[in-house]
């Protein structure tokens, strides 16, 4: 198919590699968004207190500065760690923080902290009654959320999660800084070492729009899923 | 003063006056870069969001395929296609343009940030027109205004006033993006954490005071937009008792 002198297959490589950062990322991402939109709307002070830190800190501060802070400064953090364990109790462990891991732990962390405000918003929608029939059959927290809360905020959740993961999406080429062979590092390798910008380049521009558009239609699909029996105005 | 301020210094490795003075260029280049696309981009966003809505598909698919390529698509890719692009266009080596504005890396990204934040700011201009309230156009054609007087009198007015929660989140973004100018060798502000990281060898002292600037200058942008928004938006405020 497209052999690009040679570098084609190992660009699509890259490709399956940015996909597979996005989805991880986007599943730690849900976890912490799902946690922090909890707290934030859960009556206890500290809980509260630290969802907001956690929400304002990371939307603050550009992505490249805190994958660089993770990748760089994480490694030094788990050998510090490793030393501690060895001197306190002999136990000689090595924990590495390579390009992957350090990727998909900050685009995870930074997009938790925008899945928190959607999902705070989408908790909020949720009819107070309804959890209080729930209460009022005897279920317990985790019946009421699994049952009540989550098929119900979903709905409302969904067009903010779309938007972040389409963002998540164009954020994974940031991972090709921190050395991660990607689609984007390979492509850009290969662009610098045949001096062709343009023939690598844009596969990859086509690459991320085609990525796009099947999320739109994915997410069109899903949307459709959790709307169902809800009349539109 | 000055003597104070250097024992405080002296007390740590790493910040002393020397690095503050790096991080200081980064912070100027780091606002330049920002500053000049937001500007550039809002002068080119501003026709092509107006054009945007247009009936005519001849003028406003165009607009359209500029808008999803430059949204769809990461920043840095666009990034490296114009740095890396520009210098393989034939015969561009040797000329005034080359020596001057391209060669250096400050232009080439300069570019790719305004096409960008204009792309994004075109979609807002968009929204913005589009929901101008039927009403207040069907006023103004009922004075006889022509389509020029209708935009410049009526539309744009109340469309900026519209527009501008989302452009302050627009600007937020961009100064964010901005860190991607060091990827190719720009000493901006994360550049400039980047040579002091490699410097010292201190990941968290570097990145972590630049995370600090970044914040502050978040929050200022927040709070002077928040009070643009409480000027202009007046008149949108629910009344209070």
């Amino acid at each position: 198919m497209l052999d690009l002198q040679g570098y084609g297959p190992s660009i699509l490589g890259g490709a399956l590699l940015t996909v597979e950062v996005a989805i991880l990322s986007l599943l730690l991402a849900v976890f912490l968004g799902l946690l922090g939109g909890l707290a934030k709307i859960s009556s206890n002070p500290i809980l509260n207190g630290i969802a907001t830190v956690y929400t304002t800190l990371i939307r603050g501060v550009p992505d490249l500065v805190l994958m660089m802070l993770i990748f760089f400064g994480g490694q030094m953090m788990m050998n510090n760690l490793s030393d501690w364990l060895y001197t306190k109790f002999e136990v000689d462990v090595f924990f590495n923080v390579n390009e992957f891991t350090a990727g998909v732990i900050t685009i995870g962390f930074i997009f938790g902290a925008y899945m928190a405000e959607t999902f705070r918003g989408a908790f909020q929608s949720v009819e107070l009654g309804q959890i209080e029939a729930g209460k009022a059959y005897g279920m317990t927290p985790w019946q009421i959320f699994s049952r009540i809360m989550f098929p119900q905020m979903m709905r409302h959740a969904l067009p903010g999660i779309g938007n972040n993961w389409l963002v998540l999406l164009k954020t994974t080429a940031l991972v090709s800084v921190i050395g991660l062979s990607d689609m984007v590092r390979l492509a850009s390798e290969a662009a610098k070492a045949t001096h062709q910008p343009f023939l690598f380049l844009l596969p990859v521009i086509f690459g991320f729009l085609l990525m796009t558009a099947l999320s739109e239609w994915g997410l069109k699909m899903l949307e459709r899923k959790y709307s169902a029996g809800v009349v539109k105005g | 003063m000055l003597e104070q301020f250097e024992q405080l210094l002296s007390q740590n490795d790493i910040f002393n006056l020397a690095t503050l003075m790096h991080y200081w260029g980064g912070f100027v280049t780091t606002i330049q870069l920002v500053f000049l696309s937001l500007v550039i981009g809002a002068v080119i966003a501003l026709p092509l969001g107006i054009l945007r809505t247009s009936k005519n598909p001849w003028i406003s698919k165009p607009i359209w395929i500029y808008v999803y390529i430059f949204r769809g698509t990461p920043l840095i890719v666009q990034l490296f296609l114009i740095y890396y692009g520009t210098a393989q266009i034939e015969g561009i080596k040797g000329t005034w343009l080359w020596e001057n504005i391209l060669a250096e890396a400050f232009y080439p990204c300069l570019i790719a940030f305004v096409l960008n934040t204009a792309a994004y700011t075109t979609e807002i201009i968009r929204g913005a027109i589009e929901n101008t309230s039927k009403g207040e156009i069907e006023a103004a054609k009922a004075y006889g205004m022509s389509w020029a007087v209708r935009m410049r009198r009526v539309i744009l007015p109340s469309a900026f006033r519209r527009a501008l929660p989302a452009y302050a989140n627009e600007v937020i973004f961009m100064l964010h993006a901005s860190a991607i100018a060091s990827v190719v060798t720009i000493v901006d502000l994360t550049g400039a954490a980047r040579d002091i990281y490699s410097r010292y060898y201190a990941p968290f002292d570097a990145f972590l005071f630049v995370a600090a600037i970044y914040l502050c200058i978040t929050f200022t942008l927040i709070f002077t937009f928040r009070h643009i928004e409480n000027k202009v938006l007046a008149h949108l405020k629910p009344l209070s008792h």
